[in-house]
């Protein structure tokens, strides 16, 4: 095992080394977690307070991403954001993807009934377009931070769904699993040692391209007001607050925040590539 | 040899598929009837799903409907029998399936008038919109996928792959705004991001709701050239999103086609780079991407919301939301539903044009 681990590990050295874009992908993973962090702790200005005889004053020395309407420091909400925005996309993945694996590891194990009831519902969600969804969904649950997490987790269900049941499904026809069964293990031995441990590559993969959906969907829906609120220091909400600003010249709020957005969703899809290199075996 | 058929063969070969495509063959007619049952308990889902959406929505709705701002006991039961409220929830969904049989989708009270109407007069504003916006996005995301494979591993490729994961990265709304601080704002090239047409040209009278069409069948040049002017911005935002799966789609499409004998042999009886590429290996190579339009075409609805409400876009997406805002939920069902028909639709479409292209897809999935 240990072993198994330190050449996974040198494996996974040697490609972001060589592979300048994956070292990319992770340098901007790991800075914007460190933000999430301690990032509030560094930045100069306190991401709340109004200054009403500085408002709306452009990028400069004092406040290197300018000021907004009331006068706040416009990087210090931008630092401010990272951590809620990440801490949604993180609940809602990390829930998905335990709820989802297991619901549909069992349907790819089990088959029958249960795999045709699930597959058949998870269908029929993915016919709608995700955003929709978590727009309804939101409304209908209430207002707040808790249920954009629950939505977004919803949402992302059948695609965890499906995915294990395939992988799962595919991988209890092979000869070693059966092997494992004839050895005398029982079902919950081979779920848990023999399948996750080779379905999990190809889900983690997965898991870093959604991680960076979930952090637009969060705020996607914020911008159109609906989960977190103002004044709440969050991406989408500064986008939307800074939009009628920009179109009176005023183009640092929704910029910043607009790009902080994009690069974070991107630094996650980049780095599911990255993973996608690495774990892949075909392409090693 | 394959390059230039001699003509005699070649006509007897297209009468031959002429032939083919006219006794339509039992196989096909058993696919096409086998889909469509197939869609029938997905729609029957859908209404079920909107009907219970409607019912964990939030608020008394007698409360609301009621006229005075506090309504005394009485006027809300009234209002609650008059809704129907009263009975039991099975009544009710019967109440509702026989309201959507007859094409009765409650009233917005935030404009005053039937959903339907509502919608019907908004879907072709979004439709125009998604549709102008994934023509745009084939044109440049097939090419570039196609391309792509053919120089794989090569610095094009690189930057098609970068380019492209920064376009789905971009959120529609920031995109829309940069944009239209670009180019309305500074450079003051795009028209106002407002409605579908300029305020002060007389919209084109309504054949098919769809602008660029009614234009040009009334042969209105002035309200031609306002409505796609309008059209440029939102539609480029849209296509920017969808870009990236699409070119995705096309590469590794087009780079399985290229791996397969077909096109070795082809190769190795001397056709030319040209013929191999366009006339075998693309045309294969359409197929797996026309099954991702289903998922392309829904995200783009998706974010039609999103693009509707930066660009002042009089479509469903921008009037279901400003009623989510109002919590006016009629609309919304309306709305939740309407989506939910022309993805069905619109998926069937998807396999039954596969099961026309490919006799393959018929068999029994």
């Amino acid at each position: 095992m240990m072993q198994r681990i330190s050449a996974l590990l040198s494996h996974a050295c040697r490609m972001v080394a060589r592979n300048g874009v994956s070292l990319a992908a992770v340098g901007i993973v790991t800075l914007l977690l460190c933000l999430a962090l301690v990032g509030p702790m560094l930045t100069a200005y306190p991401p709340y307070v109004t200054d009403l005889a500085n408002v709306l004053s452009p990028p400069g020395r004092l406040h290197w991403f300018g000021t907004d309407q009331l006068g706040r420091d416009v990087l210090s909400r931008v630092v401010a954001s990272a951590r809620i925005d990440l801490f949604v996309a993180v609940c809602a993945v990390a829930a998905s993807f335990t709820v989802g694996v297991g619901i549909g590891g069992l349907a790819g194990y089990l088959g029958g009934a249960f795999d045709l009831w699930t597959s058949r519902v998870a269908e029929m969600v993915q016919v709608f377009p995700l955003f929709v969804l978590a727009m309804a969904l939101v409304a209908a649950l209430g207002n707040d931070l808790r249920n954009v997490v629950l939505a977004t987790a919803i949402v992302n269900l059948p695609f965890y769904i499906r995915l294990a049941r395939v992988e799962v499904g595919v991988l209890s026809t092979q000869l070693f699993v059966e092997a494992a069964r004839v050895a005398g293990n029982g079902d919950a031995r081979i779920i848990s040692g023999v399948l996750l441990p080779n379905v999990m590559p190809n889900l983690m993969i997965q898991l870093s391209v959604n991680l960076g959906w979930a952090i637009l969907n969060a705020a996607s829906l914020s911008f159109i007001g609906l989960g977190i609120r103002p004044p709440t220091a969050e991406w989408g909400i500064m986008v939307a607050e800074g939009a009628t600003q920009a179109m009176a010249g005023h183009w640092w709020l929704i910029v910043f925040p607009g790009f902080a957005l994009a690069l974070a969703v991107f630094a996650f899809n980049l780095l599911g590539d990255a993973l996608r290199d690495m774990f892949d075996i075909r392409s090693r | 040899m394959f390059a230039a058929l001699p003509t005699q063969a070649h006509a007897r070969l297209v009468r031959h598929r002429m032939l083919f495509l006219k006794e339509i063959p039992m196989g096909l007619v058993n696919f096409l009837l086998r889909r469509l049952l197939a869609a029938i308990p997905t729609v029957g889902a859908l209404v079920v799903a909107t009907f219970v959406i409607m019912r964990v929505l939030p608020g008394d709705p007698a409360i609301f409907f009621a006229s005075s701002p506090v309504p005394t006991a009485e006027e809300t039961a009234y209002v609650r029998q008059k809704l129907g409220l009263d009975r039991s929830v099975p009544e009710q969904l019967l109440i509702y399936l026989k309201d959507i049989g007859s094409a009765d989708l409650g009233m917005s009270f935030t404009t005053g008038r039937p959903v339907l109407t509502e919608l019907r007069e908004r879907l072709p504003a979004s439709l125009e919109l998604a549709t102008v916006a994934l023509i745009l996005a084939l044109t440049v995301s097939i090419p570039l996928g196609v391309a792509a494979a053919i120089w794989s591993g090569s610095l094009f490729d690189h930057a098609a792959r970068i380019i492209s994961s920064i376009g789905v990265s971009m959120p529609t709304f920031v995109t829309g705004l940069i944009l239209t601080y670009v180019f309305f704002l500074w450079l003051g090239l795009a028209p106002e991001p407002v409605d579908r047409i300029d305020m002060f040209i007389t919209a084109p009278p309504r054949i098919t709701g769809f602008l660029l069409i009614d234009s040009t069948l009334s042969g209105d040049w002035a309200a031609l050239q306002s409505a796609a002017g309008r059209l440029v911005l939102p539609s480029v935002t849209m296509a920017i999103f969808v870009l990236s799966p699409l070119t995705r789609m096309t590469r590794s499409a087009m780079l399985g086609v290229l791996s397969s004998d077909f096109v070795r042999t082809a190769r190795a009886m001397g056709l030319s780079d040209r013929t191999v590429y366009v006339r075998y290996a693309f045309r294969n190579a359409l197929l797996p991407v026309l099954t991702t339009m289903g998922i392309v075409f829904s995200t783009m609805l998706g974010s039609n919301v999103l693009v509707e409400r930066v660009f002042g876009w009089p479509g469903i997406g921008s009037f279901a939301l400003n009623a989510l805002v109002a919590s006016d939920y009629a609309p919304v069902q309306g709305f939740v539903l309407l989506m939910g028909l022309l993805l069905i639709g619109i998926n069937l479409a998807i396999d039954v044009a596969y099961g026309l292209a490919d006799p393959r897809a018929r068999r029994a999935s």
